[in-house]
């Protein structure tokens, strides 16, 4: 046992050395410094974070039960919430298509594309959907349009960016024999490039869908349309059971479509 | 006739990869180019149908020079170039059938093209072909559920549909198991006197080289140190093609410079 710690009489081994120890504490140490500096310069009214479980009783207690009269309404509007989740996701893969084919490094047909599909799909991205649909309020006014304009916005950056790293994943080899029979840039891209990628197009497009879905229960929030503007109404009027029921609407919506899209990945992919 | 004179490739600053390299093909004989990796095999292929862009030098098929072309000509010369390739470099996505097809591409209609809409004569021809290859019966398979010699019988009919002028083979059997190896190599041997057309095999395998090909053309390190029918392939020859390593040819040639 232990034959060769006793022969060679090393049994000191440690996975630092003091150096590399000191390095980690003083390390373990700022971190810590950082993280007690950002709770302190933080306006944190104690009193109210203590008071919580009081205050989420009281207004359980108000919301129930939930109030079923508006529930025709409720669920019209609901519908309404699918319908631009679901047009916003169609135009926005539709216009994804060209800036992901703009975006990957392998396709794009030059330097200068590659960089508008970049700037296309970061400004996409970095602005939150309830800021898009602030935009397009302003510019449409309140309604479903700037709804769905705000998330189709959104979407284009998401669906843009994991097709177009996609299309940089592809077997380049296809593609490479295509070019070798004289088929042109286009025929190459529907015969070996589509193909390849249609199993991710078909992955995001969904996972999209899902996505929209619960951002445009939001939506109403800003006036862009969808259950968000009763959800604010019942809030703004104190009239908690009809909340209630709003989110338990908005509950059975996101589970069903949890469902249909499990669903919809099962049979396509 | 396949005519390469003067064929310089050189990637960035480096040593060529090929070097003056004269080449001519005639009738429809099978030529395979036998040699160590890194002597170039590959890459001369590629030349011919411009996958790879020649340095200098010429390449004329048929009186077409192929160095210049760009383009749309670019494109009509490629139709006339088969390949064939090791990993076969098929879309496993689709069928067996659309791969084959996708050998007409440069023939076709776009809209015919994304539509499937094929020719006729193209689908009558696509069956002949697939038939005398044995995978007819994989039409409407997706290409990822056949074997690799089923495989690479795709990849030979897709070269076909082509209706080309030569055949380039890039070691188009080294993936596959040594018995359906033979049949590919015996096969690409068939077609070329069925369709009377030249065949040009990049080959590791020197004993197939010698079953099935007509000539065979020794590379090292750029250069074509050997030309001559397989009966003429001794191991004075053979060792003169594989004996050392590209990097002691590079080093040997550096001093020869200085």
């Amino acid at each position: 046992m232990n034959s060769i710690s006793n022969q060679f009489g090393r049994e000191d081994w440690s996975r630092y050395t003091p150096k590399q120890r000191m390095q980690r504490y003083a390390a373990f140490a700022f971190c810590a410094l950082a993280l007690g500096w950002a709770l302190g310069s933080i306006d944190v009214i104690w009193v109210w974070v203590w008071d919580a479980p009081e205050q989420m009783g009281d207004l359980l207690g108000r919301m129930y039960p939930p109030d079923p009269t508006n529930l025709g309404d409720i669920l019209r509007v609901l519908l309404e919430t699918v319908n631009i989740a679901t047009f916003a996701t169609g135009f926005g893969v539709l216009v994804s298509l060209p800036v992901a084919y703009l975006a990957a490094q392998n396709t794009t047909p030059n330097r200068a594309t590659l960089w508008l599909g970049r700037l296309i799909l970061v400004t996409s991205r970095s602005v939150n959907t309830i800021i898009w649909a602030l935009l397009f309020v302003a510019i449409f006014g309140p309604g479903v349009v700037a709804g769905i304009l705000a998330i189709m916005f959104r979407s284009i950056g998401f669906i843009g960016k994991l097709l177009g790293e996609a299309i940089e994943e592809i077997d380049k080899r296809p593609v490479e024999a295509l070019e070798a029979t004289g088929a042109s840039r286009f025929k190459v891209i529907v015969y070996a490039i589509i193909p390849q990628v249609m199993p991710t197009f078909w992955a995001v497009a969904i996972l999209r869908w899902d996505i929209n879905l619960r951002e445009s229960t939001v939506l109403g929030l800003v006036g862009a349309g969808g259950i968000g503007i009763i959800l604010q109404g019942a809030i703004d009027t104190f009239n908690w059971p009809e909340a209630a029921t709003v989110l338990l609407a908005i509950l059975a919506l996101v589970v069903l479509g949890e469902v249909v899209s499990a669903f919809l990945r099962r049979r396509i992919l | 006739m396949l005519k390469i004179t003067d064929l310089v490739k050189r990637y960035g600053d480096g040593d060529p990869v090929l070097k003056n390299l004269d080449l001519t093909i005639e009738g429809e004989s099978v030529v395979s180019i036998i040699g160590s990796s890194g002597a170039g095999k590959s890459t001369l292929l590629r030349c011919i149908n411009r996958l790879v862009e020649p340095t200098s030098g010429t390449i004329e098929l048929n009186g077409t020079e192929l160095t210049r072309l760009r383009g749309r000509e670019l494109r009509a010369a490629r139709r006339k170039i088969g390949m064939v390739f090791q990993s076969f470099n098929l879309v496993d996505r689709l069928t067996v059938m659309e791969n084959v097809q996708s050998g007409r591409l440069g023939y076709i209609s776009t809209w015919a093209a994304v539509m499937r809409r094929y020719p006729k004569k193209d689908i009558r021809r696509a069956y002949e072909l697939m038939e005398r290859v044995g995978i007819a019966h994989y039409a409407d398979k997706r290409a990822d559920q056949l074997s690799g010699g089923e495989r690479q019988r795709v990849g030979v009919v897709r070269a076909l549909m082509q209706d080309p002028e030569i055949l380039l083979a890039d070691e188009p059997t080294a993936s596959l198991d040594p018995k359906t190896s033979e049949q590919i190599m015996g096969l690409l041997r068939d077609l070329a006197g069925e369709l009377k057309l030249p065949v040009l095999i990049n080959i590791h395998n020197v004993t197939e080289a010698k079953a099935y090909t007509d000539r065979i053309v020794g590379m090292r390190y750029g250069r074509i140190i050997f030309d001559d029918t397989p009966e003429n392939l001794d191991q004075d020859a053979m060792d003169r093609i594989y004996s050392g390593s590209p990097h002691a040819d590079r080093s040997g040639d550096m001093k020869e410079a200085s």
